[in-house]
């Protein structure tokens, strides 16, 4: 147990425990509290051939593509709502056939890191029976076999072993999951790593417990001391943890509950860049290359669209934001 | 009073949902379906979503599950795994309606999401499941928003990445799936139900100005018109309240 303090800067933290070939995964959902600020760390050290696990992550998965660092995909859903129904770059990667990609359910993905967290190799669901996801793998059984960090099979179905108890006659088995690193954006964290999500924590605590280690950015770091009043909130215990970072906006350009909105002008310009390759090169080298950490990507953006998705005290969100 | 093709559809969807139904609702048109339906006629109905809000007060439209505008003034902000509990719980889950959205269907409500073409060599790779297999899966009525084409209402899936009836009445018992399955597919020109003994679809109802032989022409495989009518318009109220208290900013109204 390491109750040290574990603050340090994100390109420190990228480069200790994020290097190429790693299994990731990275929390939030959608366009809601993606770690972007490590995304970005990630792209700008230019680390390949990851293998990321995600249940519907949606932009912080999309510019992991873009940027080159994955090899294989284990998802559920690429999309960013209304600013892309489909995750451009993921789209365009899987169509050209350079991006391998197993597909699960939300639910089995969850199941999935669940079982990572509480150390069982598999947990059932009747998700998924008589459906495709079931038939057609991604990753084909010789691939499987020849890699021992992959379970043999995408998954399982099995008559229920306990007879009809449960009303359930079959059962699909799927494998758990156990990452190299988690990289969670989290609104408290103090400097050991115990640690606040407010609003919804979507999976993001079993990804952290099924994760050997882990990297938390935090919009705030709190004093230890204030952390253990009201520990009811807290989700994340310290031990788990073994990198903090504080970065405010770290979810930039996605949400984070409570304290700013997403940055529709942002999600809709990267929608344009990621259409075409000459497009999207240029938005690396402005955007991530371009920048040197999270604070000069905030100032390219400006105080004034910073200011305009601040969060409302009362909602959590940036009320009648300009979202067209 | 005039009306959108949208606006049909999300009132034909929003007529579907009874009062106490627990409705677990995606992005776009389905939100607003949803959103129509509590404020229309079923003040008691609970919207909730997979990424874990559960009765969200939603003052502003969100543009996606994940929208920090579901996560105000919920009665609970729980996680996926809660969500998904919620669906397949043995006292919640026959009170939940799913409504979902696909790239193609079949004659029996199975849905793909994932892929046109091969699945190894994609000609165009769509989002995924996401929460759509397992909402699918797991609760006791489904209700489906489409666009009304051939090439969406086919005869077989490219993928199929939700179940449907499967095929047919047996299909789901079969495969071990639960009871409930599709109960109405939503679309800009029609309202398509499910045959309560075979599981095929048919012509529940079309919209006023179009005609049951422009629902087939649109159609890919043989549907049953013999029980359709036309559906009853948008009234003043719905259309008020759809616009009004749903979606001011017409941010899915367009």
């Amino acid at each position: 147990m390491n109750t040290n303090d574990k603050v340090m800067d994100l390109s420190e933290a990228v480069r200790r425990y994020v290097s190429d070939g790693c299994h990731i995964s990275i929390g939030g959902f959608t366009l809601n509290r993606n770690p972007m600020a490590a995304v970005y760390e990630i792209i700008r050290q230019r680390i390949k051939g990851l293998h990321l696990y995600a249940h519907s992550n949606g932009q912080g998965m999309d510019e992991l593509v873009g940027g080159g660092c994955l090899a294989k995909l284990e998802i559920a859903y690429g999309g960013t709502g209304r600013f892309a129904s489909t995750c451009i770059r993921f789209k365009k990667a899987v169509q050209e056939g350079s991006l391998q990609v197993e597909d699960y359910s939300n639910y089995q993905m969850t199941l999935r890191f669940l079982a990572g967290a509480m150390g069982v190799p598999f947990l059932p669901t009747r998700s998924g029976l008589g459906t495709d996801i079931i038939e057609k793998w991604g990753f084909s059984r010789e691939m499987r076999t020849a890699d021992p960090r992959l379970p043999d099979y995408k998954l399982r179905v099995v008559e229920n072993p306990f007879g009809s108890w449960g009303d359930a006659e079959k059962l699909v088995l799927v494998p758990a999951i156990h990452t190299d690193v988690a990289i969670v954006h989290v609104q408290k964290a103090d400097r050991q790593g115990t640690a606040r999500m407010e609003g919804l924590p979507f999976t993001d605590v079993e990804q952290i417990k099924s994760s050997k280690h882990v990297i938390l950015t935090c919009e705030e770091l709190a004093d230890t001391e204030e952390m253990r009043q009201n520990s009811d909130l807290n989700q994340i215990p310290f031990f788990c943890v073994d990198a903090v970072v504080h970065v405010p906006f770290g979810a930039y350009p996605t949400a984070c509950y409570r304290y700013y909105d997403y940055d529709p002008a942002y999600l809709s310009d990267y929608s344009k860049y990621a259409q075409k390759e000459e497009l999207f090169r240029i938005y690396l080298e402005k955007f991530v290359y371009g920048v040197s950490n999270h604070r000069e990507l905030l100032d390219l953006a400006g105080k004034e669209r910073l200011q305009s998705i601040k969060a409302d005290p009362r909602t959590g969100y940036a009320v009648n934001l300009d979202r067209r | 009073m005039d009306y959108s093709p949208r606006e049909m559809m999300a009132i034909a969807a929003a007529r579907e949902i009874r009062d106490g139904d627990i409705v677990f609702c995606g992005t776009g048109i389905s939100m607003l379906a949803a959103m129509a339906g509590k404020h229309i006629s079923a003040p008691n109905s609970v919207i909730f979503f997979e990424t874990g809000a559960i009765d969200s007060q939603l003052e502003e439209v969100p543009l996606a599950v994940a929208d920090p505008r579901v996560m105000f003034r919920t009665s609970v902000n729980g996680s996926l795994a809660d969500a998904f509990a919620t669906m397949q719980n043995r006292f919640t889950g026959c009170h939940v309606v799913g409504i979902l959205g696909a790239a193609q269907i079949d004659r029996y409500g199975n849905l793909n999401s994932t892929v046109i073409g091969d699945y190894e060599k994609p000609a165009v790779r769509f989002s995924g499941s996401g929460g759509a297999a397992d909402v699918a899966s797991f609760v006791n009525r489904t209700i489906i928003f489409m666009q009304h084409e051939k090439r969406k209402f086919v005869p077989k899936l490219d993928y199929m990445t939700s179940a449907g009836w499967l095929d047919g009445p047996e299909g789901r018992k079969n495969a071990g799936l639960g009871g409930g399955g599709p109960w109405a597919v939503v679309t800009n020109m029609a309202v398509m139900g499910f045959h309560e003994e075979t599981k095929e679809m048919y012509l529940r109802q079309y919209y006023p100005g179009v005609s049951p032989q422009e629902v087939l022409d649109k159609t890919g495989f043989e549907v049953d018109i013999s029980k359709a009518r036309e559906t009853p318009p948008p009234t003043p109220r719905e259309l008020r309240i759809l616009r009004e208290q749903c979606d001011p900013q017409k941010l899915i109204l367009g």
